[in-house]
């Protein structure tokens, strides 16, 4: 049964927004009401169509108010942020992630209409280190939980839902642990960090990464909000790619940095308002994670389109290449034929030089 | 009547006439290879699997420099490789020894090189090794990967075939007077991933590697400083410093023996700790008692 009326935070962003205006376009959902602190751009408010923006931050009581009024049943939460910048430095970006997320729960708890929790998680909760399976399934945890930053709140936030399930036992939650996002549209963090024409790696590791392509995250999430899965699901593409690959498949030069200096080279691009990357963003660089997607494929019941490789040729189609990659077939090519055309000479050459012997004919048989 | 004979005229037609061996590959077509490599190389467009395997750069350049060291400097000789299966997973567990993992690279070649079906060998390795910069990296993309019971089961599943060395950093750090003496064999993880995947255990004796550079001392203030296992010392390191570091060439052979079957006990067999135990201490034996009978074999340490 498709639910009545969604309430989805974090809807200015390019995700939430593109959600907010898919759940729209279904005519069965009699109502979609879209939250953030921020009102959208004129570009996303454009694709909402009948979505109901309401400017709210759940951080404030009053999102209890917009949940029991419009007798929400369906709640989506997205509004979690990775990175300092985007909500103003790191303590309000905490204050935002852990103590909004424990506000909307505390509101969804007292709205006995609620009946499904959708949650926009995050594969970083396994963390990465030198000591974890090459490959996480959902069962498996950290080895290491992860010291601070989007990492740690995502597992605070995830063991708030926990017990936000346990005390509303009729409510369905599902916890969604999406890999890297990249895509044309989507402004995630990879998609700005391969955006750099250098791009400052980790010398001496090279991590794994898997990658979602936005259209597979937006399919997962709508039939997440409209379905009935409840539990907790890795949604990731198939396949997966090296770091060094990934940006090479960019037509990107790769800069690799020692892991101390890593910090300051972080710094400096979020003083000059590049990319930023913090401690953790720096871990994963080192040994990337890959999680496993037999849940998502057989249970959850969806099988991405797009793979790794295809996502990320796919977002290359936006990015224009430092090194082009035709450029360097060209010339390979070239190379290879300028090589033929030489060895062919050569053994000419040596043809004429030094005839080469006669092939053993048949013989005339000798008399017995 | 005299039974009728095939009497042949042209007597010294009797073998099968072969045809020339393939001429090796003129430098044109290698460096058109080797420019081919570049090529995919700068552009990313090779395979690697979710364990950081990078197959291209293995077989191109990590294999062919471990080539060399196999052939001439240990003049490797493999036997028993008729009980490794082409094509299914299965477990290799082998003694651990020679204070860094030549010997895990060797094996990697000759399962690669001698094998019939070319079997690439996936090696589970210490956490340590990970946590290295350029080892762990270079580690993961040769087909390495943590030794833990997700990763071993992941691969086994997969069909591979998994490495796995099961006296670890006492095996490889033991001092040279204890020369081919199997160590405790950990907590027998290894079996337990071979239970819960019915795959079979191949047991595999290598000598050699012992003698690469007998440790006659372990600096341990400095190993702890350092946050190492051990700290070898050599009669040439660190003496002699880097030339320290080259082999001495011994003569290796490695060997291995037939397989254990694991599939007839079930997965739940993983459970049963008496079962592990029992089963560790077979392939324990068996591996001891190969290095027993490959040492009588060997002509001398130094031998050709």
């Amino acid at each position: 049964m498709p639910p009545a009326v969604v309430l989805v935070t974090g809807v200015s962003r390019w995700l939430g927004g593109a959600l907010a205006a898919e759940l729209a376009s279904d005519p069965r959902i009699e109502r979609v009401i879209g939250v953030d602190t921020v009102p959208p751009s004129p570009a996303v408010l454009r694709r909402l169509g009948r979505t109901e923006f309401v400017r709210a931050d759940i951080r404030n009581p009053l999102i209890g108010k917009v949940i029991a009024a419009a007798s929400v049943d369906t709640v989506v939460h997205m509004n979690i942020s990775s990175t300092p910048a985007g909500s103003g430095g790191r303590v309000p970006m905490k204050e935002l992630n852990v103590i909004g997320t424990m506000q909307l729960l505390a509101a969804c708890q007292r709205a006995s209409s609620v009946r499904r929790f959708v949650l926009k998680s995050t594969s970083a909760v396994y963390g990465a280190s030198s000591r974890d399976p090459a490959v996480f399934t959902e069962a498996m945890q950290a080895r290491q939980v992860p010291a601070g930053g989007f990492a740690r709140d995502s597992v605070d936030i995830e063991g708030y839902v926990r017990s936000f399930g346990r005390r509303r036992p009729d409510v369905d939650v599902a916890v969604l642990r999406f890999t890297n996002f990249i895509g044309p549209r989507i402004d995630s963090l990879l998609t700005g960090f391969l955006r750099m024409p250098l791009v400052p790696t980790a010398l001496g590791y090279d991590a794994r990464v898997q990658l979602l392509h936005e259209d597979d995250a937006l399919a997962v999430l709508t039939r997440a909000t409209t379905g009935e899965f409840a539990g907790t699901v890795n949604v990731g593409g198939e396949g997966t790619l090296l770091l060094s690959q990934a940006i090479r498949r960019l037509g990107r030069l790769e800069v690799p940095v020692p892991t101390p200096a890593l910090g300051s080279v972080g710094r400096l691009s979020r003083r000059f308002g590049f990319v930023d990357y913090s401690p953790e963003q720096m871990r994963f660089l080192n040994f990337g994670r890959v999680v496993d997607t037999t849940v998502l494929r057989r249970d959850f019941g969806y099988t991405p389109r797009y793979s790794t490789a295809a996502a990320l040729a796919d977002y290359a189609r936006t990015v224009p290449p430092v090194l082009d990659p035709a450029v360097v077939r060209a010339a390979g090519g070239g190379l290879r034929a300028l090589l033929g055309r030489i060895g062919d000479t050569a053994s000419a050459v040596e043809h004429r030089l030094r005839p080469a012997p006669p092939s053993p004919a048949l013989r005339a048989v000798r008399d017995a | 009547m005299p039974e009728a004979r095939v009497i042949r005229l042209r007597p010294e037609d009797d073998e099968p006439r072969v045809s020339a061996p393939p001429s090796p590959p003129g430098w044109e077509e290698q460096l058109a290879g080797a420019v081919e490599f570049l090529q995919r190389r700068l552009t990313g467009e090779y395979e690697t699997d979710e364990f950081g395997l990078d197959p291209d750069l293995a077989d191109h350049v990590l294999l062919p420099a471990l080539r060399p060291l196999f052939r001439s400097w240990f003049r490797v000789e493999t036997s028993g490789l008729e009980n490794v299966p082409s094509d299914s997973g299965a477990l290799v567990v082998a003694n651990h020894s020679g204070t860094l993992p030549i010997d895990a690279l060797m094996t990697t070649v000759a399962l690669h090189d001698e094998h019939p079906a070319g079997r690439r060998f996936r090696l589970l390795g210490a956490d340590l090794v990970f946590e290295l910069p350029v080892v762990g990296a270079l580690a993961r993309k040769f087909g390495a990967t943590l030794a833990c019971n997700e990763d071993a089961e992941r691969l086994l599943t997969g069909g591979e075939l998994v490495g796995v060395f099961p006296e670890g950093f006492k095996g490889i750090g033991k001092p040279f007077r204890e020369r081919y003496t199997l160590q405790r064999f950990g907590r027998g993880g290894f079996v337990s991933a071979a239970l819960r995947t019915g795959a079979p255990i191949i047991p595999c004796a290598i000598v050699g590697a012992e003698e690469i550079y007998p440790m006659v001392g372990n600096a341990r203030t400095l190993a702890r400083l350092l946050g190492l296992p051990y700290f070898p010392v050599t009669p040439t390191f660190p003496l002699l410093g880097p030339l320290g570091l080259v082999p001495l060439p011994s003569k290796w052979l490695i060997a291995f023996g037939a397989p254990i079957e694991t599939a007839s006990y079930g997965p739940a067999a993983a459970e049963d700790p008496m079962l592990v135990f029992n089963l560790t201490d077979q392939v324990r034996e068996t591996i001891q008692h190969s290095l027993y009978q490959l040492l009588l074999r060997r002509p001398g340490v130094f031998a050709r």
